[in-house]
């Protein structure tokens, strides 16, 4: 069984990539590329996958998943802006497809500290930056 | 192919398992275990899978569908307190887990032998969390 809680953080990125010329950049990435960035309010839903316990009738123990996500992610996501406060991001461009494998590895860095036994395991994530823009990925 | 229905029903309930103590129900429950109950407007979405029927151009009768929903779901469960009014939550924990595990063994049972296969439960707890169910091999 699968349960999936969401997040809400609000940060701001640029899409500008090193590799190319700023007419690339704005071929490439339009208005994203604009030189003082710009912000979303993303949707994180995270997704654990188990048997339910049968004491407890749950599949994971949603206050620690909250404080994992918390730690992890929010508190360093939230109203930040993506390229100058983030080591990840000092050389990988913020597209959601790096944001989500960022989160994926900053959850995967503690999970088994949250969640030391079998279960529950990361099921998968999703991040939506805009109503119409989602990003979704399988562990 | 898939279908998707969803339907709304109001509940209450208490989360605590009745062989722990007061202070190890609210370390894993929280304000879930508080002894009087608490409600939520849970959502339901209701997954069928199959072939659209060739005559048809259905995969199921969505009208039968909500039907099925009404009585196996709604009616039973609809501005109940789920502990007290609804088994087995008088014996197991009504999480959100439980609830949806539950939905789908009142459902599945209606589509052996059809045209769509009962493909995913979802239920809505809040905006906030779901829990997708798929059977005991998913």
């Amino acid at each position: 069984m699968r349960v999936t809680r969401r997040y809400r953080f609000a940060a701001s990125h640029r899409l500008h990539s090193a590799a190319f010329s700023e007419d690339e950049n704005r071929d490439l990435y339009g208005k994203c590329s604009n030189p003082y960035g710009h912000g979303h309010d993303y949707v994180l839903d995270v997704t654990a996958e188990g048997p339910v316990d049968t004491s407890s009738g749950q599949v994971v123990h949603v206050p620690t998943l909250d404080r994992l996500v918390s730690e992890q992610v929010l508190t360093d996501f939230d109203h930040r802006y993506f390229n100058a406060d983030l080591a990840e991001f000092k050389t990988l461009v913020p597209t959601s497809e790096n944001i989500i494998r960022v989160i994926e590895n900053r959850l995967n860095a503690r999970w088994s500290d949250a969640f030391p036994g079998e279960w529950p395991r990361l099921e998968g994530i999703r991040l939506r930056e805009t109503k119409r823009n989602v990003f979704e990925l399988k562990s | 192919m898939l279908i998707t229905r969803r339907a709304e029903f109001s509940a209450s309930h208490v989360c605590a398992q009745p062989t722990l103590s007061t202070e190890r129900n609210r370390e894993i429950y929280g304000a879930a275990a508080n002894p009087n109950g608490h409600g939520h407007n849970y959502v339901l979405e209701v997954t069928l899978e199959g072939e659209p029927d060739p005559i048809t151009g259905m995969v199921f009768d969505l009208k039968k569908l909500k039907e099925l929903i009404q009585q196996t779901v709604l009616d039973p469960m609809d501005h109940r307190f789920l502990n007290y009014e609804v088994p087995p939550f008088d014996k197991i924990v009504p999480t959100t887990e439980n609830v949806a595990a539950e939905i789908w063994r009142r459902l599945e049972p209606h589509f052996e032998g059809g045209r769509a296969r009962l493909n995913n439960v979802r239920l809505y707890e809040t905006e906030d969390l779901y829990v997708d169910y798929g059977g005991e091999s998913r």
